[in-house]
């Protein structure tokens, strides 16, 4: 059946209630039944939760086959603590069948690939899958397709019970022994912990994995000890260079720096721009380096960035510290200024990524987001995006808190140069829609700047201030003078991935990769 | 094929961005950052083993990316190595618009240079007088010779000091005041006004010292330059800010240019603009005020 | 032109090519690997044959390695390659002749 964007979803996917996107606001007014852990007493007083081994509390929390097993992915690709636990799993219980459903999956896990191609790992529910294992599942090795969620539909799938934890495993840089966990603190940090705090509320059970125990009690906890059943203490749960960067350098590259100042001309030219607006950016090198140009245009009209929400980085921060923006709220961090940071300076908050982004809840930060700015590994001329897969067609991203900032904010921007190396990012049809072209706004590229016909407002707005625009389809064009236009890439029937809108209805479906050949 | 119009000789000139001819990556759209002309560069920022391939790369280059309104000059080797005539076949068939000769010292230089020039337009069927040339001058010779330099040829657009080599001659450095070059500087700029062409300061390598290049840009205005060599997009916007008429230099330029062709027109040859007499001399100076705020964005009209 | 002796031109940086050519007697043999294969694998090998094909190489093993570059990066890097393995490539070369 075709969906709101277009793409064709295979009939087989619509059981159980499940339907095809409709279009933004689909789900509004709603009601749900959410879920409900089932979960283990701890009447008598104990003293410790603390377990010898990971395989001392897999078996304290029951784990057998078939089990679905959750993850944050705070320590990014530093990340030991997945394929620590799989290993002890499959390799010391010998169980099998597994689902991982993780916040997001990196390059650091390759190992499961291993696993995914035994077999012994069947189904994948997670926001970014890269490296191997975005790999072994595009050439269609995974027994059942993966499930790509962006951050706000993953705690919407956990309250409704589409997702259902058998065990949430915390990697926490630090813990008490009863299990109230900080992002901070230890040898590992990595700030916010905001993305392990739906799972550890709705998993039947938790286990926190530590480097760092600390004294009783580890205070304020973003994972507190009443959802903790065990915790384990290792050599080491992540590389801390890995973890957080040093710090998140405001890009140099003249593209990215003329990019970026387009984006905030644009910002400036939106009656959104005023004092106490909202703002959330990417770390990617024009989205990060818009900062920089807003300050500019913030400081010409004399107001102030009432908040700020996302994956935080340094330069916020530094906007925090000179009392330009009035609030950080934090999500996830990026470099070790933000964790330095979050609950320590005046102003910055952690929050659970429901809070962040869900849209079946009351009140999610992104639905009062004034402006998100956003990168695309393509774009096309319905102002689709695809933020997963490569021009290959293999899974290689994350949709993140894309489509939920898209979505939510009053302008979206997106910016992205017209083409890379030889791709064409603003494109005919993107290879997967990952964000749907009704959610974007405006795209801002090293050739132009073409506004969403959807929004009349705007192309006044960019008018009035004298900033030229184009067609998107005059963009597409120019990318494909450049670099010749595309062949379709080829994929197989089989489907590999199903891509989640954040309301639950089907966006795209990935399919297996087609070995390339010169048939013409 | 691209084929690009017919080179200006005097046009605005106020950014010069080198980039090497052998990087694909860079030359294929050079042209977005808004600088005047790209200077496609075979001499020092190609290796000598890979003289021949940067040939090749510039030629393509040259003959299928569009660089619209951008001017594309190419920095050939110089004439004491074994490449530049084949060089100069290049830049001539691919349709560059100029040629900027490296570390050229006498009008012989130019005359050299400009009879390769012509022979190859000859052998290419490319309208004869058609390419360019500029002269780098990187030596002391080269700025004690700049006048006949300049009046060498017609084809001359103008010349530029090369600040590296310069200074090594000199047994100077950089100095933030730009007493290193002063006198050089203002020696070309005089023997380039005097032959009646433009001329055009070294780059600014140091690019995290913001400040540095802001004062030498301010000075290399000051002096009377058309405009500045760069290494990098991200200074474009800098010079092009320092370079913009004020919008009172605006106005006045627009009121003196009307009240000219006004009285033009009524075969008048004296004219006033706000009650004061105005000299005809005058009238040139303000028609370049005017091209260069059109360029900047803060003229509309339609007298140039 | 016939290939005379092994000549590689180009890089293996973003954009560009490496081209290698090799002599050989049994028409062209062409290997391509490229980053954007799926898309523009044919087009690349179209542009290779015909730039082949305008020097009149009939025979010779050609590779090569492309990492995103555009069909006039393409084209430069194959000519130099067998203008090189002639020991052509320093002058003299026909720039709008069969280089075009």
């Amino acid at each position: 059946m075709r969906n709101a964007v277009g793409r064709d979803i295979p009939d087989e996917l619509l059981v159980n209630g499940k339907e095809v996107y409709q279009g933004k606001n689909y789900m509004d007014g709603k009601y749900i039944q959410k879920a409900s852990p089932r979960t283990r007493r701890y009447e008598k007083p104990q003293e410790s939760k603390i377990v010898d081994s990971l395989v001392d509390a897999l078996k304290a929390c029951g784990a057998k086959d078939g089990m679905t097993f959750s993850f944050h992915h705070h320590l990014r690709n530093g990340d030991f603590v997945v394929n620590m636990v799989m290993k002890a799993a499959i390799e010391e219980l010998g169980l099998k069948d597994l689902i991982i459903a993780a916040t997001s999956l990196g390059d650091a896990h390759d190992p499961i690939a291993d696993y995914i191609e035994q077999g012994k790992v069947v189904g994948i529910q997670t926001s970014g899958i890269r490296g191997r294992m975005g790999e072994v599942v595009s050439n269609g090795k995974l027994k059942t397709p993966a499930i790509i969620r962006s951050h706000g539909g993953r705690p919407r799938a956990i309250e409704a019970g589409e997702v259902h934890i058998d065990i949430a495993f915390v990697a926490a840089p630090t813990s008490d022994c009863v299990g109230n966990c900080r992002g901070i603190g230890g040898k590992s940090n990595c700030g916010s912990l905001g993305y392990a705090m739906t799972d550890a509320k709705y998993a039947n059970h938790v286990v926190v994995v530590t480097d760092c125990l600390v004294d009783f009690p580890n205070m304020p906890a973003s994972v507190e000890a009443i959802d903790v059943d065990a915790v384990v203490v290792v050599d080491s749960i992540g590389n801390p260079k890995k973890i957080a960067s040093a710090a998140a350098r405001i890009s140099q590259n003249p593209r990215d720096l003329m990019m970026a100042e387009n984006v905030a001309k644009v910002i400036a030219s939106t009656p959104y721009f005023k004092e106490g607006f909202s703002f959330q950016t990417g770390v990617g090198g024009p989205s990060l380096a818009a900062n920089l140009f807003l300050e500019k245009y913030m400081d010409e009209r004399g107001i102030k960035m009432g908040w700020a929400i996302g994956g935080i980085c340094g330069p916020m921060v530094e906007m925090l510290k000179k009392g330009k923006v009035g609030k950080v709220i934090d999500v996830q961090d990026f470099d070790l200024d933000a964790v330095n940071s979050i609950n320590q300076t005046p102003g910055h908050y952690e929050m659970s990524a429901s809070q962040y982004a869900n849209p079946a809840n009351k009140g999610a930060f992104v639905n009062k987001l004034d402006f998100v700015v956003l990168a695309a590994l393509e774009i096309d001329t319905g102002f689709n995006v695809n933020v997963l897969t490569g021009s290959d067609g293999v899974l290689r991203g994350a949709p993140g808190g894309h489509p939920d900032t898209a979505a939510g904010s009053k302008c979206c921007i997106i910016v992205t140069p017209l083409v890379r190396g030889r791709m064409a990012t603003v494109c005919e049809h993107v290879v997967t829609v990952t964000t749907p072209g009704d959610c974007v706004d405006v795209l801002v590229t090293d050739y132009g700047i073409a506004v969403n016909p959807l929004r009349p407002d705007l192309i006044e707005c960019l008018d009035r201030a004298g900033i030229p625009h184009v067609s998107i389809e005059s963009l597409k064009e120019k990318a494909y003078s450049i670099v010749g236009r595309p062949d379709p890439v080829q994929f197989e029937d089989h489907v590999v991935a199903v891509l989640e809108a954040r309301d639950g209805t089907i966006l795209d479906v990935v399919r297996q990769i087609k070995p390339y050949t010169f048939e013409d | 094929m691209i084929k690009r119009p017919k080179p200006e000789r005097f046009r605005l000139r106020r950014t010069m961005m080198f980039m090497n001819a052998q990087k694909p990556g860079l030359i294929k759209d050079a042209y977005i950052y808004g600088c005047d002309s790209i200077m496609l560069d075979l001499e020092d920022a190609v290796a000598e083993n890979q003289k021949d391939a940067a040939r090749f790369s510039l030629y393509h280059a040259l003959t299928t990316i569009d660089y619209g309104e951008t001017e594309v000059i190419v920095r050939i080797n110089g004439l004491d190595t074994p490449h530049w005539q084949e060089d100069i076949r290049v830049c001539v068939a691919g349709g560059a618009d100029g040629i900027r000769i490296a570390k050229c010292e006498s009008a012989q230089d130019v005359r050299t240079v400009e009879a390769a020039v012509e022979a190859a337009e000859r052998e290419f069927g490319v309208e004869v007088g058609r390419t360019l040339l500029m002269a780098a001058l990187e030596s002391p010779k080269g700025i004690l010779n700049a006048y006949e330099i300049c009046s060498a040829s017609d084809r001359m657009l103008g010349c530029a000091i090369s600040g590296g080599d310069f200074r090594k001659c000199m047994q100077t450095k950089f100095q933030p005041d730009g007493v290193d070059m002063l006198v050089a500087r203002g020696q070309m700029l005089m023997a380039a006004r005097a032959a009646g062409v433009q001329c055009f300061d070294t780059v600014f390598t140091d690019l995290d010292d913001n400040e540095g290049f802001e004062a030498e840009v301010r000075q290399n205005k000051a002096m009377g330059f058309d405009g500045k060599s760069l290494i990098n997009p991200k200074q474009i916007r800098l010079v092009h800010q320092i370079f913009a008429p004020t919008e009172k230099e605006v106005m006045q330029a627009e009121a003196m240019v009307r009240a000219f062709r006004e009285a033009a027109a009524a075969g008048i040859g004296v004219f006033t603009v706000n009650g004061k007499m105005v000299d005809v001399a005058f009238i040139p100076g303000a028609e370049r005020t005017l091209r260069l705020a059109k360029a900047c964005g803060m003229y509309e009209g339609d007298l140039v | 032109m016939q290939i005379e002796k092994s000549a590689m031109a180009g890089t293996l940086e973003s954009s560009d090519a490496l081209v290698t050519v090799e002599p050989g007697n049994q028409g062209i043999e062409l290997e391509i690997s490229s980053s954007v294969m799926n898309q523009y694998g044919r087009q690349i090998r179209a542009t290779v044959l015909e730039t082949l094909e305008r020097l009149e190489v009939k025979s010779g093993h050609v590779t090569v390695v492309d990492k995103g570059a555009l069909d006039c990066t393409l084209k430069a890097r194959v000519e130099c390659a067998v203008f090189r393995s002639c020991d052509k490539s320093a002058a003299g070369i026909p720039w709008g002749g069969v280089i075009r």
